[in-house]
């Protein structure tokens, strides 16, 4: 059967996770590669994968978060110094009542962020829906993104909105940044857009401004398309 | 507290191995004095630190900021206003701090300008012109004591240290039809000939020349050749890689300290570099006459006494600032009286841009790119280049055109109509991605009597030392100038005829927001001028208070200019480098009497 058609039209009735670690992904390049998650437990693994299989849908030309290799690159990223929070200045005291232009004044890390929202996310999803975020038809995971997004649900730790910035950002660095990350398997988002990637040399270009340039992505560690 | 251990004297200690530092440590050595340089972050080569391709990565330094200084363990706090309680910049956005030898040298643009004639002697020029009921009261501009015409020969010497490419307007007086029109006059073309436009550039040199403006080439420390600097030292010509600001150059030809300096300096005997060594105190002696040293800590966490004759404050502005508050050197900034000097006249820059969204017959080919070189500039409407009477603000921007590159995290753009995720975005990053072209303006910032910098109350650095402070916000006249300069940039674009066009700019209501990237150009604190009541530093960039400490960068800045700062703190280093050869180190003590 389609497995895209299978994933998208099907409410899934076991979570995604476990249909990707059985090597189900809607990939033709990347079938049979399975990764299983270290940081992330199975509930907020599952929440992940359908996040970033909604946030860059398979649907439409183009690869989807999932086929990128999303997940593997924001779970590997969660290991990381950036995970811990190295980048961030995280002594207190705290004051999330700032206006929002002075930033980000949160004492969590990105792992903290994750596994606090996600918690709230699930736990909102069940009272308003019955069940998990990861276990809603695909129409419904889009509206709980969105309301997310603008801050409409509650969630009573880490804000909805900071979860779906969090979420976002990561999921758009996984898309696009060097599949050396996990991310961007095959450099699949570097073709879809015409970006190619690690090339850093136009010197036969300087002077054919406003020629298409033609050559595909190679990456740091090499590959080409 | 333990006494920190004792090292053995030396002649001279160098704050902040950055441009500055270089170019003071060439300076010193040169005369023959022992010289300590101190750097707070690691040692930084073209090789191995910034190799390809492992330097063609954009989350690594793009985004997670491999170079930057790290905010875990010092950041600044900022509030908008003297009744807020300030917070602090837990994550980068709206500036990004140097680290590590070379400083912001290493990841900056490489866009070296010149100041205007007039920049240096603002206040006078504007009352001359417009009346002194022009500026408004809160405004505290002043003239710099130091003009183009010394200057220039500084200016001249450092983008030959740096091979800078681009192509002079005004030749020793004579305007020419090429260049920027509103320069002073140089001594000497370009060391090295500008690189051709980039596709995005092309579109607004036609645009602009249909509407009557001149456009030319930025000033650039990309070198457009091989080239040979005063020095000896190589560079090579820029390839347009797409991954200049905020990464290292594996190429050798954005001039950094490393590419251009340095390397003269690497086998000196009486110069050593300590890098890991986190200067936390100026001394002073008992009479508060006369700098003795300076405290760090170094990677041990062992705090170190080094003592000097000869002190150089040469770290990043608001290091310098910093420093200066924490050795409580000098009187510090009261906003509420106006008295004090340290950590006065702080200030930004106010940027905005619109970005050209064309159809897919036009292939703008965002990667090829690089920081300053192919990139187009009109400097029409910066600084006092167009008559203000009318307008209601001081002050301007110049507005250049094209990316300076098309990494696809951080320089996608989009239409603010297209979805933020989901399928309707897949789709418009393939659309529009090698389809659009930016268009900037970078424009100044005047200085006011509530904004300024000082020590944070409450928050420390990781070893429990008071952190700065930032207060400050935009005012009607930035708001002003961003508005009307952001009509003319529109226009430009209008005429380079897109699909689609779309402007970010900060109006009435947006307050100064850091979570945004904006500018690395932050300014004053520790300022220029004619005497202890009104500055910092006198005009050799000696301190009014301890002559024998020497602040260098662009802290000394009365007010911001629209361009970027590094000409302008170059050649203000190395016009007080030479006084310090001629005059200071054979006969020691204040350049200028107070």
């Amino acid at each position: 059967m389609d497995r895209r058609k299978f994933l998208l039209g099907a409410a899934p009735a076991v979570g995604l996770a476990s249909l990707v670690s059985a090597g189900c992904e809607p990939s033709s390049g990347t079938q049979g590669h399975s990764y299983a998650p270290t940081y992330f437990r199975p509930a907020e693994w599952d929440f992940v994968l359908a996040a970033v299989s909604r946030l860059i849908p398979v649907e439409g030309a183009g690869p989807g978060g999932i086929e990128a290799g999303v997940p593997e690159f924001i779970d590997r990223q969660m290991e990381l110094p950036y995970g811990h929070g190295a980048y961030l200045y995280l002594k207190g005291p705290f004051h999330p009542e700032s206006p929002a232009a002075l930033g980000y004044q949160l004492r969590y890390t990105p792992r903290e962020i994750y596994r606090l929202g996600i918690e709230d996310a699930n736990a909102t999803a069940r009272q308003t829906h019955g069940m998990d975020f990861a276990r809603l038809d695909p129409a419904r995971q889009d509206q709980f993104l969105e309301s997310m997004g603008k801050g409409l649900l509650k969630f009573p730790t880490v804000s909805a909105a900071v979860l779906f910035t969090q979420l976002l950002e990561n999921t758009k660095e996984g898309y696009f940044s060097d599949p050396i990350y996990g991310g961007n398997r095959g450099m699949v988002a570097w073709s879809w857009i015409g970006f190619p990637g690690a090339r850093a040399d136009f010197t036969d270009w300087i002077d054919q401004a406003g020629t298409e340039y033609p050559y595909g992505p190679v990456s740091i560690g090499s590959a080409r398309t | 507290m333990t006494t920190p251990r004792r090292l053995k004297p030396a002649d001279a200690v160098i704050i902040g191995y950055g441009w500055t530092g270089a170019i003071l440590a060439k300076t010193l050595t040169d005369a023959g004095l022992h010289v300590v340089a101190l750097e707070r972050g690691p040692a930084r080569d073209t090789s191995p630190d910034f190799e390809y391709p492992r330097i063609a990565d954009e989350l690594r330094y793009g985004i997670r900021g491999e170079l930057w200084q790290p905010l875990a363990s010092e950041t600044v706090t900022v509030r908008h206003t003297l009744n807020d309680t300030a917070v602090p910049y837990r994550k980068y956005g709206s500036f990004v701090l140097g680290n590590g030898v070379g400083g912001a040298g290493v990841h900056w643009n490489g866009m070296l300008w010149r100041a205007s004639p007039e920049d240096l002697r603002f206040r006078s020029h504007i009352e001359q012109r417009y009346g002194k009921h022009f500026i408004p009261a809160e405004m505290t501009i002043q003239d710099y004591p130091v003009s183009y015409e010394e200057l220039e020969p500084h200016f001249d010497h450092f983008e030959n240290v740096c091979g800078v490419s681009g192509v002079a307007g005004n030749l020793r007086g004579t305007l020419r039809p090429v260049g920027n029109p509103f320069e002073g006059p140089r001594s000497n073309e370009f060391p090295t000939p500008p690189l051709p436009a980039i596709y995005a550039a092309q579109l607004f040199e036609k645009a602009s020349a249909e509407l009557g403006y001149r456009s030319f080439p930025i000033p650039s420390a990309n070198s457009s050749v091989a080239f040979t600097n005063p020095y000896g030292v190589r560079l090579g010509p820029c390839n347009l890689c797409g991954y200049c600001e905020r990464f290292g150059c594996f190429l050798y030809s954005k001039a950094s300290p490393q590419t251009a300096i340095l390397p003269i300096l690497a086998e000196r005997p009486n110069l050593e570099v300590r890098t890991s060594a986190y200067v936390i105190r100026i001394l002073q002696d008992s009479s508060k006459k006369r700098a003795t040293g300076v405290v760090y800590i170094d990677e041990n966490g062992q705090e170190l006494e080094q003592p000097a004759d000869l002190v150089v404050l040469s770290a990043f502005q608001m290091h310098n600032v910093r420093l200066l508050l924490l050795s409580a050197i000098g009187t510090p900034y009261d906003p509420s009286t106006g008295n004090g000097v340290v950590g006065k006249n702080y200030a930004y820059q106010m940027c905005g841009g619109t970005a050209a969204f064309f159809g897919d017959d036009v292939p703008i080919n965002p990667f090829i790119g690089a920081g300053a070189a192919g990139l187009r500039v009109i400097d029409e409407f910066n600084s006092d280049h167009y008559d203000h009477s009318k307008v209601g603000f001081i002050g301007g921007a110049m507005i250049y055109a094209g990316g300076t590159g098309g990494r696809p995290i951080e320089q996608m753009l989009l239409p603010p109509t297209v979805p933020q995720w989901g399928r309707g975005w897949k789709a418009a990053v393939r659309k529009h991605y090698r389809h659009s072209a930016p268009v900037t303006l970078q424009g100044t910032v005047m200085s006011y009597k509530d904004r300024y910098l000082s020590l944070d109350p409450t928050y420390k650095d990781k070893y429990g030392i008071p952190l700065l402070r930032i207060t400050f916000d935009w005012h009607d006249n930035e708001y002003r100038m961003a508005a009307y300069t952001a009509s003319k940039m529109e226009e430009i674009v209008r005429q380079m005829k897109p699909e689609s066009q779309a402007t970010l700019l900060m109006k009435p209501g947006n307050h100064y927001d850091v979570r945004i990237y904006q500018s690395t150009h932050t300014t004053g604190g520790a300022i220029i001028g004619t005497n202890p009541e009104n500055s910092v530093i006198n005009r050799y960039s000696q301190s009014w208070h301890l002559p024998n400490l020497f602040i260098y960068g662009a802290s000394a800045f009365p007010q911001n200019i629209g361009y970027n700062p590094t000409g302008l703190l170059a050649a203000l280093a190395y016009f007080s480098a030479d006084k310090l050869k001629s005059s200071y180190l054979k006969s020691p003590g204040p350049l200028v009497s107070s």
